[in-house]
């Protein structure tokens, strides 16, 4: 767009006020982190009257802060794997090959969509139940239940994603390859992959964040070994003084690994989701 | 090879997928299609679709905390679990209609404020701005972290006694004489949209700018020629062009926000103000705080069959043709 | 044939890390080998206290039976969740404390092991306990599935320097002048215009707390929530005037910002920082010493004029057995271990509670640990009545505990209730209670 002034002014306002917007909460988070606890028991002060790195480390006591972490990253990873995979193997299928239930298919993922996700909460409590008692896999309280619960809340949305980025991948690469004799599978993983890079990074980067915040499905299918972040995090509330300070200095370590893979991935997000969000 | 593979990566993302004629050496191997969407259809299965028919089973039956070890044998009540969420005169139905159309009045201006701030950052983001870089990545935290450090810290900006935003207004600016609450009474609802749209704008942001980066830039420089004001320039030329990302993302953020549960749960706990009580946090109070699950199951299963049938509704209005190389 | 083995290799280490992952989930709940797994209840200010308390009195259990233990001491505010998913599934501890609330409905669902003779015996004899502490573990006709392990009760705290500056000599009786002493101690101290020091603290959006007081006013006002047979009646004239009172301590003696406050434990902490002169709980004392703070003295609760002395209910924990455990034996001697006489003793001092055992009054250490003794005990075993005792009353609870809430969130706002809105609440209630069956 050409700038007129009128336009940069208008931007200037604009983006200043909606950053501001961003920026308080944050602003709020990060000096509560370093206030000792006496600032956060009283009325909210701007800055903090010493400022203490304590809270940092009086979080890994409170409460296993550390173990939290190990679970939501196992997990997180794992889903977020998982779903890549299946998203990159079905969303091959969907763009390449024309079968019956093609449509369906595209039907089905928006209806996932709409699912209130209680609704099928306890249903799926109930049957990770049930297999366990007729097949003896543990999936209440364990991280293979909650791996494959978020590895499937994000594959639609994925196979979406990824089937508007291979359809635009034209078909000579792979068929150049496979005249190379790779075969479909090699075409697949040799050629479209390394291509398709950016929607993937996008799909798993939206998995990751998605699976490292959930709330709901974590609070009812983990045990107490395989607590998660978000549920851990609420520890910090239940002693008798709810401890601000630390609840969000353990916010700021617990949002860490996600904004830094963020930040290293986000040029790739846009052009990713850029091409796959098109169809 | 470099060539081709550098270019689907580099060029302006390539407009709507080329309808091509069937080669036969593609079409070989249908077997194989199957097996590779097996796996994500064996996972949809055993987690959403198996589960939702469970749940509508549990939706015909009376399923309370007395029967829940033995929820095999719960007794069969037919429809009474939905008349009973339907009837406005209940206790559950009342709440419920309510419930319905404050969710619908959350999603509108949740919605609709999302998309103006997505929409006004994408377009000013998408010149060459300075400190440009720095303010997309900037944009997108609220998103990107999880959901509850941001709402929580919400919570603990309108808490009425201590919070920052009372302080701000009655000690600093003396706008206000006493301390209104936030979290409780009608001000909730309020509470309850600032803090959603400040979480969930940036993936507006994040689809938009994606969409604007499609729009060739020799369009505007024509435009401009032409002496196309601004306004004129968005309406006629950008919103257009954005359209199918518009559409798909009204509809994913629109249905994602009716179902919107983790936001109040975090800031109000199990029991959200009446003012500001959403659907889903009034269904997970029926079937977990409760314990009356058959109740909270019809009423999600009645939830479902709405959405579902906007949502066609939608799709037939904006998508007439949608998928036309099927 | 590439394909064919590509997919053969998918499948096969997927198998591999399921069947991995379903076994990383650090070793089921129901033990294994000679541990038995032990969910305690939260009884002192943070989680991290009740640990080292439990750490050392299961230590010694182990070195007397040789029985490992493995507790986990689980927040107030899942812990119903997390029982019921327990039960549910069939997945749960050996052994575990309950809020003795639950006791009937968690009987009910028929998955905790029944105390009977042999079993009593197997953990020292049921005559051992306070009498109000063993009826509120059950049905009055059945077979109890769980039985007493720490009891408690409400009492009335108060600063008497606050007492002396006003001018009042006694604690107040009656509930009327409990809101008359509020009234004068509410007071604007640092001549700022704003009131910063209320009659009393109480935790408005605690949905337990509340229910508790939906009960014991009622009881005063002689309302029972259920009919003998079991049919709720919660929308009585005695229980609108009751909530109606207790709702109403919200802008006249109490701080309408305690509409916030989610425990009990943070309307103590106002207490103690000052905010209020008087507050009704069940035992700061640990908080009040964390804290040094100790211009504090204990008085009995005071009681609606004209009606049933009844200044609490049995409150406490208890503990039972879950009917799917592997180890009952060892199960019982957990539970025999902790209901014996000496650690009655040393638990109960420890957590500020009461001990279930009428032996354990008789140690003179137990009062030398805790001078609220000699009043909470009268109180309990005197004052108090077990809530009621039927299956629907851990709904009732929660049911009750929230109207109560949502009023009190109604007064702090607009100022004050009427009879009307309490009566409409309560209403409602009354439906939903109906409605549940």
């Amino acid at each position: 767009m050409i700038e007129t002034r009128g336009f940069v002014w208008l931007r200037r306002v604009v983006l200043t006020v909606i950053a501001i917007f961003v920026a308080v909460p944050l602003y709020v988070i990060v000096t509560t982190a370093v206030k000792p606890l006496e600032d956060v028991r009283g009325v909210f002060t701007w800055w903090p009257s010493t400022i203490t790195f304590e809270p940092f480390l009086d979080i890994w006591g409170t409460v296993p802060l550390l173990e939290y972490f190990r679970n939501s990253l196992i997990v997180t990873v794992l889903a977020t794997a998982g779903s890549v995979v299946l998203a990159v193997l079905a969303a091959y299928a969907v763009s390449r090959f024309r079968f019956r239930g093609r449509r369906a298919f595209s039907l089905v993922v928006l209806s996932t969509q709409m699912f209130p996700g209680i609704l099928f909460l306890l249903p799926l409590f109930l049957i990770f139940v049930q297999i366990q008692r007729t097949i003896g896999l543990q999936l209440n309280g364990s991280y293979l239940g909650l791996v494959i619960t978020y590895m499937t809340f994000t594959l639609p949305v994925s196979i979406w994603m990824l089937t508007g980025y291979f359809q635009a991948i034209p078909h000579e690469l792979e068929e150049a390859s496979m005249i190379d004799g790779t075969g479909r599978m090699g075409a697949l993983l040799r050629v479209l992959v390394p291509v398709a890079k950016p929607g993937i990074i996008a799909v798993a980067v939206y998995c990751f964040i998605n699976s490292w915040g959930e709330v709901l499905f974590a609070s009812v299918l983990t045990s107490n070994e395989t607590r998660t972040l978000p549920i851990g995090l609420q520890a910090y509330a239940s002693s008798n003084v709810v401890l601000w300070n630390e609840l969000m200095a353990a916010s700021i370590v617990v949002s860490l690994p996600v904004l830094i893979g963020f930040v290293a991935v986000q040029r790739h997000l846009v052009a990713g989701l850029a091409a796959g969000a098109v169809k | 090879m470099t060539r081709i593979t550098d270019a689907p990566a580099q060029a302006a993302p390539p407009p709507a997928p080329t309808h091509e004629k069937p080669r036969p050496s593609l079409l070989a191997g249908n077997r194989l299609a199957y097996v590779l969407i097996a796996p994500a259809v064996i996972a949809e299965l055993l987690i959403h679709i198996v589960p939702m028919l469970l749940g509508l089973w549990v939706a015909f039956t009376r399923l309370t905390q007395i029967n829940i070890r033995n929820w095999t044998q719960a007794p069969f009540v037919g429809l009474d679990n939905f008349r009973a969420g339907l009837d406005p005169n209940g206790p559950i139905g009342s709440q419920l209609y309510t419930s319905f159309f404050r969710t619908t009045v959350y999603v509108i201006i949740v919605l609709g404020a999302c998309w103006a701030l997505g929409i006004a950052s994408a377009v000013f983001l998408s010149s060459k701005v300075k400190g440009r870089a720095f303010l997309r990545t900037f944009f997108l935290i609220p998103w990107a972290m999880p959901a509850y450090v941001g709402t929580i810290a919400w919570a603990f900006m309108f808490n009425q006694r201590d919070g920052m935003i009372n302080k701000i207004l009655v000690d600093d600016l003396g706008l206000l004489d006493e301390r209104p609450f936030w979290l409780i009474g009608d001000n909730s609802f309020f509470v309850l949209i600032i803090a959603s749209i400040w979480q969930m704008w940036p993936f507006a942001f994040l689809m938009l700018l994606a969409a604007m980066q499609s729009i060739p830039g020799d369009v505007f420089e024509a435009a401009s020629l032409d002496g196309a004001s601004l306004w004129r320039q968005f309406r006629s030329l950008i919103l257009p062009m954005i359209r199918p990302t518009n559409i798909v993302l009204l509809l994913v953020m629109g249905l994602f926000l009716f179902n919107q549960f983790s936001i109040p749960y975090v800031l109000f706990g199990r029991n959200s103000p009446e003012q500001a009580r959403l659907i889903s946090p009034l269904i997970y109070e029926h079937s977990f705080v409760n314990w009356n699950f058959g109740l909270g199951s019809a009423v999600s299963a009645l939830l479902l069959v709405v959405l579902f049938v906007a949502s066609l509704f939608y799709i037939h209005l904006v998508m007439p043709r949608k998928n036309d190389d099927d | 044939m590439k394909k064919k083995i590509a997919v053969r290799i998918v499948v096969a280490s997927t198998a591999v890390a399921a069947l991995a992952l379903s076994g990383c989930s650090g070793g089921d709940d129901s033990g294994d080998g000679g541990s038995l797994t032990y969910w305690a209840t939260n009884m002192s200010p943070t989680i991290e206290q009740d640990e080292d308390v439990l750490k050392e009195h299961l230590a010694g259990f182990t070195e007397e039976t040789g029985i490992e233990v493995e507790y986990e001491v689980v927040p107030w505010g899942d812990y119903y969740n997390k029982i019921l998913t327990a039960v549910s599934s069939g997945e749960g501890p050996d052994v575990l404390n309950i809020g003795n609330t639950w006791s009937v409905t968690l009987q009910e669902t028929g998955s905790f092991m029944p105390f009977d003779d042999d079993a009593l015996e197997a953990i020292g004899g049921g005559d051992r306990f306070v009498e109000t502490a063993l009826e509120s573990a059950g049905k009055p006709d059945e077979t109890p599935t769980f039985v007493p392990l720490y009891s408690n009760v409400y009492s009335l705290f108060y600063k008497p320097s606050l007492f002396e500056a006003a001018g009042l000599t006694e604690p107040p009786k009656t509930y009327e002048q409990f809101l008359d002493y509020g009234r004068q101690l509410t007071l604007d101290t640092d001549g700022d215009g704003a009131i910063d020091q209320w009659g009393t603290s109480v935790p408005g959006a605690s949905v337990q707390v509340s229910s508790h007081w939906a009960f014991i006013l009622g009881q005063q006002e002689g309302a029972d929530w259920f009919t003998d047979d079991g049919k709720p009646q919660v929308d009585s004239e005695g229980m609108v005037k009751a909530v109606h009172t207790y709702v109403n301590q919200i802008n006249s003696i109490a701080a309408p910002s305690d509409a916030e406050i989610t425990e009990g434990a943070g309307a103590v902490q106002d207490f103690i920082d000052g905010k209020s002169a008087m507050i009704i709980v069940q035992s700061p004392m640990a908080q009040f010493a964390q804290f040094d703070f100790t211009d504090w003295e204990v008085a009995e609760v005071p009681v609606l004029e004209g009606g049933e002395n009844i200044q609490s209910m049995v409150a406490g924990i208890n503990i039972g057995v879950f009917s799917e455990t592997d180890q009952k034996d060892d199960s019982l001697e957990l539970v025999k271990y902790l209901t014996s006489d000496e650690e009655q003793v040393g638990l109960n001092s420890q957590f500020s509670t009461l001990p279930v055992v009428t032996a354990a009054y008789d140690d003179p250490s137990l009062e030398e640990a805790d001078p609220t003794i000699p009043v909470r005990e009268v109180i309990l075993s005197e004052h108090s009545k077990p809530f009621p005792l039927f299956s629907a009353t851990g709904q009732a609870e929660t049911l009750l505990g929230t109207a109560v809430v949502t009023l009190i969130g109604q007064a702090a706002v607009s100022g004050s209730v009427s009879e009307a809105d309490v009566s409409a609440a309560l209403a409602d209630v009354q439906s939903q209670l109906e409605a549940a069956g």
